[in-house]
């Protein structure tokens, strides 16, 4: 660091395009700061892209509303946290209503289909994560996980590579298979979801508005 | 620059980047992490300190480092006691640190009085979080800026370092240990809730970039030493407990042998010293940032996380036409005032955004003299401010 | 009755600080430092290797007089300052000296947790009943009724046992003497000194110009005679019945014990820690 004084180069005129802002929310004990720190590595560490997390949290360690936010850019980041969401999470109603007033029109809106049973949007892609984790994985806890899966396989916004190196260094050792086929179970419930529907639109509709 | 210093990194430093990441390598950093591996790299080597929120992480990690390098660490049983005994180890020779945040900074001022008088180096974390109380204990704010000036009582020199930045809590927490040995003075790390537990990718600085500082110590026979007696830095030898230099330390003013006076003609030169030791040497002292400040018509005064928000508001209002720039402060105090007034100087206006009433906003207006418009924008609801809300404040400026 | 022998004098005094010292004609922390000063002499310890900490209080000035490292802290607080030291040199013998409003009052939590933290500590609490430097305020082992400048129509609450607490919060070593008791103090401070773990001396003390005025106790004097006849040696106290009991003291040693001290169950977690780092 500079003595007194260090002149930083003007911001480049980049677009805030290039900025991806992600937010994933429920409950404490869902795993979503977990899941947002494996979202920040991959990106950051095995994508090589500019990365800041941040969080938010009550004072309960089980329960209550929780949010973690990944903003995703090819730039440097300065602010840190999330002002137009691109890609929203939700794992729970409340964190669906809490935390869903700031989503940028045509945001990626995905939720859990048997948590919350009114999504922000009629364009909201409802899968059944929980679900899946608990009956075909028999691993409640990996839902987190089951999601980020599907995430990225609908909106592409980290490498499946680094999704999975990211995963694999954070989680305990001897769960790395588990959380391997939960990823692969999250990919598939997109995947069928994407061929047997369709998308829905990018474009801001009327209801964004 | 008279302290002894050195281009290492700190006895065991490397231990910790071995284990969790290659030195150089970017990682996936908590403000607090940094923060903590900054004061290992530093050379931190005794940690005393209190559970709390939002500072709890940098005490559970030094939990976990020190005994592993064999140093002392101690959870107290409370935040008087920790400051407590980070002076007694630091008069003991350790490089001394305790966490915290305001509930416990509040406790902490009697001991950091002692620690001005008495000359000890240590560091001091106060993580902010809102107040006055137990306030919002996991939102962010910054409202201790002036107590992390003024909280303990009678007159003294303070340092008061503030990162907006997972990086610059590395590089501010090695910066402060630096300060707290070449100065013989606590220093303050004031971080926010938001930086803090903010994540970002950082790559530490290789072992042989940083410059670590030790207190000079006396190489006088113990016969010889006179505690307090100076030489043109202003600033004593410290010597170890334990040395064979039988001193007398106390919260009294003393004398240059370290014993108790009221008389006017030494107590007089006791204070002079204890605040020129720090205003003779300010340029080592004043670290600001500047982003594209040199043409800008407005300019926006921030620290912590809200540069953050500032860095935006200017992209953004570049964007828009709006010829922004930004002061961001690392130091806090001393206020560098010669970085706000040549930052002031010949604009249309100013704008200080903070997490507080106005506590950076009246020492701006103070340098400013009248003479530049100043205005202050103040949030206390928890949350950041935006960059968006920077920018809808242009439309008053003139 | 001992006294300071020149060469206990020369060798622990401090030369350079100047004489008469601060405390009133009569006062017992005068014999208390001859006493701590013989203890160390007599256990043959090395001055570079002592320090001595002390509060704020009358029984704050002491260490400044002897010649060995000296930190006079805050009010209440030397415990902690004392904690740090120790730790950071754990081959120091760390000596803290306190007075009962110090030691009970504003510094009553640390002493109950050093006690049961158990680090290598001697504490000595002199005890004098009141807040003797600011005047004579009632502190917590002001007796129920005696009177104070803060309770001038009698104490109404009941004074804390230093000696019974330290002892149920787990120190090692826990004796209690007076300044009149000055062959028996001089012994129970080497223990203290030597003892390994948390030793708590409660040492008895007049304080004749604040306690003994405004309650009418006589000189100096006749508040040391009121020790002689108050105090009551450990074996011969538990044989009296609660009516004998009244007025008077007991005066030795209450607690002498093994326990595990801070410094040896945290070498523990050391290992535990080097271990786990070199199995990754």
């Amino acid at each position: 660091m500079a003595r007194s004084v260090k002149k930083e180069t003007a911001p480049s005129q980049a677009s805030t395009q290039e900025r991806m802002e992600v937010r994933l929310a429920g409950s404490g004990g869902q795993g979503l700061i977990l899941a947002g720190l494996v979202l920040a590595e991959a990106a950051g560490l095995y994508d090589g892209r500019s990365v800041a997390m941040g969080q938010s949290y009550g004072p309960e360690a089980r329960g209550g509303a929780s949010k973690a936010e990944v903003i995703i850019s090819d730039q440097d980041i300065d602010y840190p946290l999330a002002t137009k969401v691109d890609l929203f999470l939700a794992l729970t109603q409340e964190a669906a209503d809490t935390y869903s007033w700031d989503l940028k029109p045509g945001a990626w809106i995905v939720v859990d289909s048997d948590l919350v049973s009114h999504p922000p949007s009629s364009r909201a892609v409802a899968l059944p994560f929980t679900a899946t984790a608990r009956d075909k994985l028999k691993k409640p806890m990996v839902a987190n996980v089951v999601a980020l899966g599907a995430l990225i396989e609908l909106s592409g916004v980290v490498s499946r590579r680094a999704l999975e190196k990211a995963l694999l260094a954070r989680v305990p050792k001897g769960t790395e298979s588990l959380n391997k086929k939960a990823l692969s179970e999250g990919m598939k419930l997109a995947k069928d979801f994407k061929s047997s529907s369709p998308l829905p639109s990018q474009e801001p509709s009327a209801e964004d508005v | 620059m008279a302290a002894e210093s050195s281009k290492t990194a700190g006895k065991g430093a490397g231990k910790t980047a071995s284990r969790s990441g290659r030195k150089g390598q970017a990682r996936l950093l908590q403000g607090n992490e940094a923060a903590s591996l900054g004061a290992l790299a530093a050379g931190c080597n005794f940690f005393a300190g209190y559970p709390i929120t939002p500072a709890s992480e940098i005490t559970e990690f030094m939990s976990r480092e020190l005994p592993a390098r064999g140093d002392p660490f101690i959870q107290m049983e409370d935040e008087i006691a920790s400051i407590g005994a980070c002076v007694g180890a630091s008069l003991a020779g350790r490089k001394a640190m305790t966490a915290t945040s305001g509930p416990g900074f509040s406790l902490m001022q009697e001991n950091l009085g002692y620690a001005c008088i008495a000359e000890t180096p240590l560091v001091v974390v106060n993580v902010m979080r809102g107040g006055p109380s137990t306030g919002l204990p996991t939102n962010v704010a910054q409202g201790d800026v002036q107590q992390a000036r003024w909280g303990t009582h009678g007159d003294h020199p303070a340092i008061v370092f503030c990162p907006s930045s997972v990086s610059e809590c590395f590089e501010l927490m090695v910066r402060a240990f630096n300060m707290a040995e070449r100065f013989r003075n606590p220093v303050i790390f004031l971080a926010d809730e938001m930086v803090a537990h903010l994540r970002e990718k950082v790559a530490l600085p290789a072992e042989g970039d940083l410059e670590v500082i030790d207190r000079r110590r006396p190489t006088v026979p113990p016969d010889w030493y006179v505690p307090y007696k100076t030489d043109g830095s202003l600033i004593p030898r410290l010597a170890d407990l334990g040395e064979g230099y039988r001193y007398h330390v106390t919260g009294l003013v003393h004398d240059e042998r370290g014993f108790p006076t009221r008389r006017a003609d030494e107590v007089e030169p006791f204070y002079a010293r204890l605040f020129d030791k720090v205003s003779r040497h300010f340029d080592e002292l004043m670290l600001t940032k500047e982003y594209s400040l040199d043409d800008a018509e407005i300019v926006l005064i921030a620290y912590g996380c809200t540069a953050r928000s500032c860095r935006a508001a200017v992209r953004l209002g570049r964007e828009r036409g709006l010829k922004l720039g930004l002061l961001q402060l690392l130091t806090l105090w001393p206020f560098p005032r010669q970085a706000v007034e040549r930052a002031l100087a010949g604009r249309r206006a100013a704008l200080v955004p903070e997490l507080n009433m106005g506590q950076i906003s009246r020492e701006v207006k103070r340098v400013n003299d009248g003479r530049t418009q100043v205005i202050r924008h103040s949030k206390m609801d928890g949350t950041m401010i935006t960059p968006e809300e920077i920018l809808g404040r242009m439309r008053e400026v003139a | 009755m001992p006294t300071v022998h020149r060469s206990v004098v020369y060798d622990w005094l401090r030369h350079d600080k100047k004489f008469p010292h601060v405390w009133c004609p009569g006062c017992g922390l005068g014999i208390l430092l001859g006493s701590l000063v013989r203890a160390l002499a007599e256990g043959g310890y090395d001055k570079n290797q002592v320090v001595l900490v002390s509060g704020i209080g009358c029984s704050g000035r002491l260490p400044v007089y002897v010649d060995v490292g000296s930190v006079h802290t805050t009010h209440g607080r030397a415990l902690t300052f004392a904690t740090g030291i120790k730790l950071a040199k754990p081959a120091l013998k760390v000596i803290v000296v306190m007075g009962d409003g110090d030691a009970t009052a504003i510094g009553g939590n640390h002493l109950i947790h050093a006690a049961r933290r158990n680090l290598d500590l001697t504490a000595i609490i002199v005890n004098n009943l009141t807040y003797g430097m600011t005047g004579g305020q009632y502190s917590p082992t002001t007796p129920l009724g005696a009177k104070a400048t803060t309770a001038p129509y009698g104490h109404s609450e009941p004074s804390f046992d230093i000696s019974a607490l330290t002892v149920t919060a787990g120190a090692s070593f826990v004796a209690r003497s007076t300044v009149y008791h000055v062959t028996q103090l001089d012994q129970m401070l080497g223990q203290a000194i030597k003892k390994k773990g948390f030793g708590v001396v409660e040492v008895l003390s007049p304080c004749h110009t604040n306690y003994g005025r405004q309650n009418r106790l006589g000189s100096q004097l006749e508040m040391m005679k009121g020790y002689k006849k108050q105090a009551v040696r450990m074996e011969r106290w538990d044989k009296l019945s609660p009516a004998e009991r009244e007025g008077r003291f007991a005066v030795g040693v209450l607690a002498d014990r093994e326990y595990p001290t801070f410094l040896e169950t945290y070498q523990g977690a050391v290992e535990r820690a080097l271990a786990a780092r070199r199995e990754g």
